[in-house]
């Protein structure tokens, strides 16, 4: 059911500011999101003023920074550092982005960061992703076949079948798209969502898989797929610039084909 | 924990370092997310001049049955209609039922497979956003001309 407010015990207070240092000339407040299970109070929100002279050009650079230097207690996940790990997806001034593509410089004024909407808070920016992997594993994201590799060979695709991979393989399952759904904030129980909905489709367009029925009969249903009503959040903030709305968009077209 | 009444409850139970289940948080979503983008404004403008135009057709049925039980009656409707309230609720009327149609036919047109592009979904939404403005202006000039 959609409630549009927090509930009780996730309303944010007010934080701790803790200044930047003296002598400093290029100075930006980010105003980060903080939750401790530790702690029994509600989440806050933290104000750490940075010198950004003394700081490299991407969020992720001044999370760390301020781990190092201000905060340890400041919990985030990050890997790769490059966009590729996926890793580090957040929501930086009201889009949800990974923290280490998204340059200072893009946003004006205070630097807003809070974990990916709507889902349950482990601690400040780290959110539970369970319900979202079982959802995933839900459709099965691998390849099956019942017809045998050649002997000794790979499964052959033509370039024209691997061309129709392209924009789908590259999702590297940050889930700044699902978690940017307001359909999938109010249904994340029952709807699938736009990133387990690419993967779906990336396994329905590859040509060596044959459990394309399969794969449609699951998703028929009318929260899996339908509850998609092409709100195009998804693909407006998709940090690898994919378009999941698309993806989603072929598959119902797929649902009529078949109809007849 | 009255949030979830679904299979999602379990998620929102964490554990402490010390081991004992706390209550975790739901993180902030209307509340950090920005809604005024193109994506998400017109999608909710479309629902609410939807449930907007749904209630306002209760008017036309109004000005209906009057129409049919007698002149009386009918005058009665023309009398609201004609104030500034009556007005106010035409015009509103007017302006939902042309943004939720232009909307509907941007859903057609992404149901029939086209226009899913960022650049595309923007221009999209600004054409809807005209096209309610200049369609209602014209059905104004049309209303004001023939009734009065």
């Amino acid at each position: 059911m959609a409630t549009f407010t927090l509930p009780k015990n996730s309303k944010i207070e007010k934080g701790q500011t803790f200044p930047a240092p003296e002598g400093s000339t290029n100075v930006r407040a980010f105003k980060i999101y903080r939750w401790d299970p530790d702690t029994d109070s509600n989440p806050r929100t933290d104000t750490f003023e940075l010198d950004l002279d003394k700081c490299g050009p991407m969020v992720l650079d001044a999370l760390i920074k301020i781990k190092n230097d201000v905060d340890q207690t400041l919990t985030f996940r990050r890997s790769c550092r490059e966009g590729i790990c996926g890793s580090c997806s957040m929501n930086i001034d009201g889009l949800n982005t990974l923290a280490c593509l998204k340059p200072i410089e893009e946003v004006k004024g205070d630097v807003r960061i809070t974990p990916l909407p709507h889902m349950p808070v482990v601690k400040d920016l780290v959110p539970d992703l369970s319900q979202i992997y079982a959802q995933l594993r839900s459709i099965e994201p691998w390849l099956k076949s019942d017809t045998p590799p050649p002997p000794d060979a790979e499964r052959r695709q033509s370039k024209d079948e691997r061309v129709k991979l392209d924009g789908l393989w590259e999702c590297i399952l940050c889930f700044c798209c699902s978690t940017a759904c307001p359909s999938y904030w109010w249904n994340s129980d029952r709807y699938l969502g736009p990133a387990v909905l690419l993967q779906a489709y990336r396994w329905i367009a590859d040509s060596r898989d044959e459990a394309t029925g399969e794969r449609l009969d699951n998703l028929e249903d009318p929260f899996r797929l339908y509850r998609c009503h092409t709100i195009m959040n998804c693909t407006r903030t998709c940090p690898k610039g994919l378009n999941p709305a698309e993806a989603i968009g072929k598959i119902k077209q797929l649902m009529v084909e078949r109809q007849g | 924990m009255s949030l979830n009444e679904d299979g999602q409850d379990g998620s929102f139970i964490g554990m402490r370092t010390d081991g004992s289940p706390v209550n975790r948080p739901l993180s902030p979503h209307l509340q950090a997310y920005d809604m005024l983008q193109m994506s998400s404004a017109v999608s909710v403008l479309n629902r609410a001049t939807g449930i907007a135009w749904s209630v306002g057709l209760i008017f036309l049925v109004w000005w209906l049955s009057a129409l049919a039980s007698g002149p009386q009656a009918f005058a009665d409707v023309q009398w609201f209609l004609g104030s500034v309230i009556g007005w106010v609720v035409l015009v509103g009327l007017i302006v939902v039922a042309w943004f939720h149609t232009l909307a509907g036919i941007r859903h057609l047109v992404w149901d029939a497979g086209f226009g899913f592009d960022m650049p595309s979904t923007y221009r999209g939404g600004w054409l809807v956003i005209g096209g309610t403005a200049a369609l209602s202006a014209l059905t104004l000039i049309i209303l004001v001309r023939a009734w009065i």
